[in-house]
């Protein structure tokens, strides 16, 4: 089992099929949105333009074919390989907004629970600071070195700002991604 | 000329703040009326918060817009992933009713409103566009005689329809305006291919992204250039702090030296090094700084 396999089936909240079904369909979120990947060919444009491909395992037609297919594409660890670099949009030649395909199905993923750590880590510190990369000492230093104040004249500046952050987040209820 | 105010994000004032001051220098130099813009957050991140919940990431950049709203000045960003989420937002409030209902639902509870007054400006286009190249030209006090790769970053351009900034295959003007620092843009292939960072692929997927930086690299070492000059501080990071967790992991030192445009702007509009924090960056490489001291020497 590797490690993505393993984290799949570690996750808190197993859903089964039945579920996802009737309360996420893929097809019909995607459908409300304004994104109609039915209308995809599989050409295989979209995959010829992807850098990530290259690289990585991602293969955009088939995941495409995946979401057409199957609820299953929730779990599809390719979801999280797309850097968002928009060649598969701009040049699909059924003009798929595909990279917000990928953004939608992720977040139907996300609220699921299925999300990675990393990527809780990085909701936390929104979450905390405001700042998804807040300051630290090395960086104080290096603006003090600069002639810049030690905070930035952002939130971190400002505790009421930081507050306003804090209470908007929460009426979004963004902290219950990473409490589930 | 539309009053600017300066969004910093993220990266820029926590990790490379060099940029933060050589933008500032620079903005000076140039008497572009732009402020700071008190009270900001993170954009927030498209590929991470847009990713995890939409509704979310359009409240926290809603708040960001009605920010410069209050102000009356259009917000300047020096990120391509503050750009995207925030042109991106801006674009959404302004086109889409039903989310500026639901938007505004949510930043009513901060005693907010988005107004949609405001327009949102990249670094990049707007000094090709509001400035130009012949006015840069002129304000050049050291022309660099560098070898630049140029890094456009995908968000710059990309989505086009929304972006506006003409061809997202081969587009000129960033190579236009680091020309005008008296540099040269050297062609090299995938010279438009994404760096890796983006889409929560740094945090998220660290290996693999950096495999795409490293493909960058090695491309870009082949085409032999002084340095990569880039318009986004994540790109940046990546490209920059990447190097040396590209050594670590694949055993492949590159030693490329990474500047924002900011940061070369700033060189040849006659501050040294030290002031725009090119000594802050985590690739050290002698022979471009001793490069740097004798092409301010000559001038």
């Amino acid at each position: 089992m590797d490690d993505w396999e393993q984290f799949i089936s570690n996750r808190k909240y197993y859903i089964t099929e039945k579920m996802i079904m009737k309360e996420n369909n893929v097809q019909e979120q995607l459908k409300e949105a304004g994104i109609d990947i039915l209308k995809c060919m599989q050409c295989g444009m979209c995959s010829g333009s992807c850098p990530s491909g290259r690289h990585t395992s991602l293969n955009v037609r088939r995941l495409i074919r995946h979401a057409i297919r199957s609820q299953d594409v929730l779990e599809d660890e390719e979801l999280w390989m797309c850097t968002t670099c928009y060649n598969c949009q701009e040049r699909c030649p059924r003009c798929i907004d595909i990279v917000d395909a990928i953004l939608k199905i992720r977040s139907i993923a996300a609220h699921k629970g299925i999300i990675l750590p990393e990527h809780k880590q990085v909701i936390k510190l929104l979450l905390e600071y405001g700042h998804a990369v807040p300051i630290d000492e090395a960086n104080m230093k290096k603006r003090e070195e600069l002639g810049l104040e030690r905070f930035p004249e952002t939130v971190h500046k400002d505790i009421e700002a930081l507050n306003e952050v804090k209470k908007l987040l929460n009426v979004c209820k963004l902290a219950d991604i990473i409490d589930q | 000329m539309t009053p600017l105010t300066l969004f910093l994000g993220c990266v820029i004032p926590n990790r490379y703040p060099g940029i933060e001051m050589a933008t500032k220098l620079c903005l000076a130099k140039l008497d572009i009326d732009c402020t700071d813009l008190p009270e900001a957050s993170c954009c927030p991140a498209p590929g991470v918060f847009r990713s995890f919940d939409s509704p979310t990431w359009l409240a926290v950049a809603g708040r960001n817009l009605t920010l410069g709203e209050d102000m009356q000045r259009d917000i300047l960003t020096i990120c391509n992933g503050c750009f995207g989420s925030l042109a991106d937002a801006n674009h959404l409030l302004k086109e889409n009713g039903e989310l500026r209902i639901s938007t505004n639902a949510y930043l009513s509870e901060i005693d907010r409103q988005f107004k949609g007054t405001i327009d949102v400006r990249h670094i990049a286009e707007f000094l090709y566009s509001d400035v130009g190249t012949e006015k840069i030209k002129e304000a050049v006090e050291k022309p660099l005689g560098l070898r630049v790769a140029v890094h456009y970053g995908c968000h710059l351009i990309k989505p086009s329809r929304d972006r506006g900034l003409g061809s997202f295959e081969r587009p000129r003007f960033f190579d236009e305006l680091v020309e005008a620092t008296g540099s040269i843009s050297i062609e090299h292939p995938d010279k438009m291919e994404c760096c890796g960072a983006g889409g929560g692929m740094r945090s998220g997927l660290k290996e693999r992204s950096l495999a795409m930086a490293e493909h960058k690299l090695s491309k870009i070492k082949e085409a032999g250039v002084d340095c990569i000059v880039n318009a986004c501080p994540f790109c940046h990071m990546q490209l920059d702090a990447g190097q040396q967790e590209i050594e670590k992991v694949f055993g492949k030192d590159y030693n490329i030296p990474v500047l924002h445009y900011s940061q070369l702007l700033g060189l040849a509009l006659g501050f040294p090094p030290d002031m725009l924090g090119i000594h802050m960056n985590v690739v050290q490489n002698r022979d471009f700084m001793e490069k740097l001291k004798l092409s301010i020497e000559d001038n």
